[in-house]
């Protein structure tokens, strides 16, 4: 029997706030255990939260450009569990009326793009964290406890656990376009829980779900996915049952593990929180943030495609972040070609700033400098062989190309009679080849060129060498 | 009033869960009196609440929020000053099965 695969998603996203949802404790992560607390997050009895501003307004944001629906009220509610992590035995988080309700997600695919439904987009706190002593008791700090969290819930829209990749990638780089948060899965302040079931092609009932929790990568959402897919098809196939349960996955293994748990209190007893008053705004509001966004990823995408005629791929890696965009449009507003500017942006450029430890942002060559030597490149002035040693040089000083190429004496040569007797010369030294070449040897006249480059240490101008040789050779 | 809304074994689930070691006769107290206090809210039941909306808060405000400016709380000394066991700066607690 043909299965298909139903898959949803969690994604927790930690706001980018100076202080903590309820308090004013610092939200900042790493120090000294419990040194980022107060009597509000730490759970003290006689303690009232009092709502963080910025995180509404971020929160909101982020529900805009996940095209969802805003209610224009909002409340919050008490979700009960016993846990260490969890001072006051219950989380702060939205059930009934979260600040974003329904809305989607366009995400690239192999087919085109996809429209995928996000359920809703509520706030609460984050819990804190345990650390476990080998004597085997824990340890708790409540640093992180009260951080500022958006959950984004899917919709069951994605169907191949390549296309819950795309989704988080997406929806990564649309949250860091619009500021809400760094998205940083090793940090924590990105994490993701998924939901997987499989039912008969064209069963329009839901099938059994699975949760997998512990998924530190998109990598490993993608795996532990796939796994899951071929471990459920088998137990069907086999017609055993599959088990609702939460499996955890194991990176080492490349596997999911059923996590037994003890706790049979699935139930959270939600109820409003007495202690918070409604967020209550004018729809007015949703048009004004909806015309505050910039321009979204896949927006973007599509208009380098059209605007500067890049293919999918260039046009994919340059629109992932909106620093890595600003950059490129910045360079071809400034006069460098388009395809040979997304060319040395994803490749040297990149794989410099990659190599040392750099952000797009702290380019030690800005993107008008780089223009300018892509610029020099066209004119002739150059070879490109010579630019990729100014572009290093570049990157080192930040000296101007053309102060670079001046002072190196570097400038391309294009005088036929100084080539010319060069030319002469690596014949006169090679005649094997050159023999090879009157034969009819095509590829001989390759070996010739790097001679004549090799001679003027790449400064030739590669074509008139060849136009030369040929001449000559003849 | 005989009727029974809550059981022994839900009364062990709530006192396991609240992790509370409860005595039969203490079990059978607390059964009875939450026994009394749902039949006593089942007399909202009775209420005509067609198209009231829920009231999510007693009090006639909204929007109370505070601006996002840091201030110090308490020093890791002061936080765990309560704790009943501490260890290198965190609460210290029983093994927690993850
Ligand atoms: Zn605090």
């Amino acid at each position: 029997m043909n299965y298909e695969t139903v898959i949803g998603l969690e994604v927790h996203v930690q706001l980018k706030t100076e202080t903590k949802i309820f308090c004013s404790c610092p939200a900042g992560s790493g120090g000294e255990p419990n040194t980022r607390v107060c009597p509000v997050c730490l759970g003290l009895p006689g303690t009232l939260p009092v709502l963080n501003r910025r995180a509404v307004e971020l929160a909101l944001r982020a529900g805009a450009a996940l095209n969802c629906g805003l209610s224009g009220f909002s409340k919050f509610d008490r979700k009960n569990y016993f846990y260490p992590d969890l001072p006051k035995a219950y989380q702060i988080s939205q059930y009934h009326r979260p600040l974003n309700g329904a809305g989607w997600l366009e995400i690239p695919t192999a087919a085109g793009k996809k429209r995928i439904g996000v359920t809703r987009a509520h706030l609460e706190e984050d819990a804190g964290k345990l650390v476990h002593f080998e004597d085997g008791w824990s340890g708790v700090d409540y640093n992180r406890t009260g951080v500022p969290l958006l959950e984004i819930v899917s919709d069951p829209d994605l169907r191949r656990p390549r296309e819950a990749y795309e989704y988080l990638k997406e929806l990564r780089s649309v949250m860091r376009y619009i500021e809400v948060s760094d998205c940083d899965m090793e940090k924590g302040s990105f994490r993701c829980d998924a939901n997987i079931s499989l039912r008969p092609a064209g069963s329009r009932e839901l099938g059994v779900k699975v949760e997998i929790k512990n998924l530190n990568s998109f990598k490993a959402v993608e795996r532990a996915l796939e796994y899951e897919e071929i471990r459920q098809r088998g137990l069907l196939e086999r017609r055993e049952p599959v088990f609702q349960e939460t499996r955890l996955f194991n990176a080492d293994l490349q596997q999911t593990i059923s996590m037994r748990s003890k706790e049979e209190a699935h139930d959270y007893r939600y109820f409003p929180d007495p202690d918070l008053v409604p967020v209550v705004f004018p729809p007015e509001r949703t048009g004004e943030i909806r015309g505050q966004l910039p321009e979204l990823p896949l927006a973007r995408l599509t208009r380098f495609r059209e605007e500067y005629g890049l293919p999918d791929y260039d046009a994919g890696v340059l629109t992932a972040e909106r620093s890595l965009a600003d950059y490129y449009e910045e360079a071809a507003v400034a006069g460098a070609g388009y395809k040979s500017l997304s060319n040395w942006v994803m490749g040297e450029l990149l794989g410099k700033l990659n190599e040392a430890g750099l952000t797009i942002e702290e380019s030690p060559i800005p993107a008008g400098r780089l223009a300018g030597l892509l610029k020099l490149i066209e004119e002739g002035t150059i070879s490109g062989k010579i630019a990729k040693r100014v572009f290093a040089e570049m990157f080192e000083s930040g000296e101007e190309p053309a102060r670079i190429v001046e002072r190196r004496g570097l400038l391309q040569i294009s005088d036929r009679g100084e080539l010319e007797g060069i030319v002469e010369t690596v014949i006169t030294g090679h005649p094997g080849p050159a023999a090879d070449f009157r034969g009819g040897k095509e590829a001989a006249i390759g070996f010739l060129v790097g001679q004549v480059m090799k001679a003027t240490k790449g400064q030739a101008n590669p074509k008139l060498v060849n136009q030369l040789l040929r001449a000559r050779l003849s | 009033m005989t009727k029974k809304k809550i059981g022994p074994s839900d009364i062990e689930a709530v006192a396991r869960l609240a992790r509370l070691g409860l005595s039969a006769e203490e079990k059978e107290k607390f059964g009875r009196q939450l026994n009394d206090v749902l039949l006593y809210m089942e007399k909202l039941d009775g209420l005509p609440l067609e198209g009231v909306e829920p009231l999510s808060h007693v009090l006639p405000l909204q929007n109370v929020m505070r601006d996002d400016t840091p201030r110090p709380g308490l020093e890791q000394k002061q936080a765990l000053a309560n704790a009943p066991e501490k260890r290198d700066g965190f609460f210290k607690v029983p093994p927690v099965i993850e």
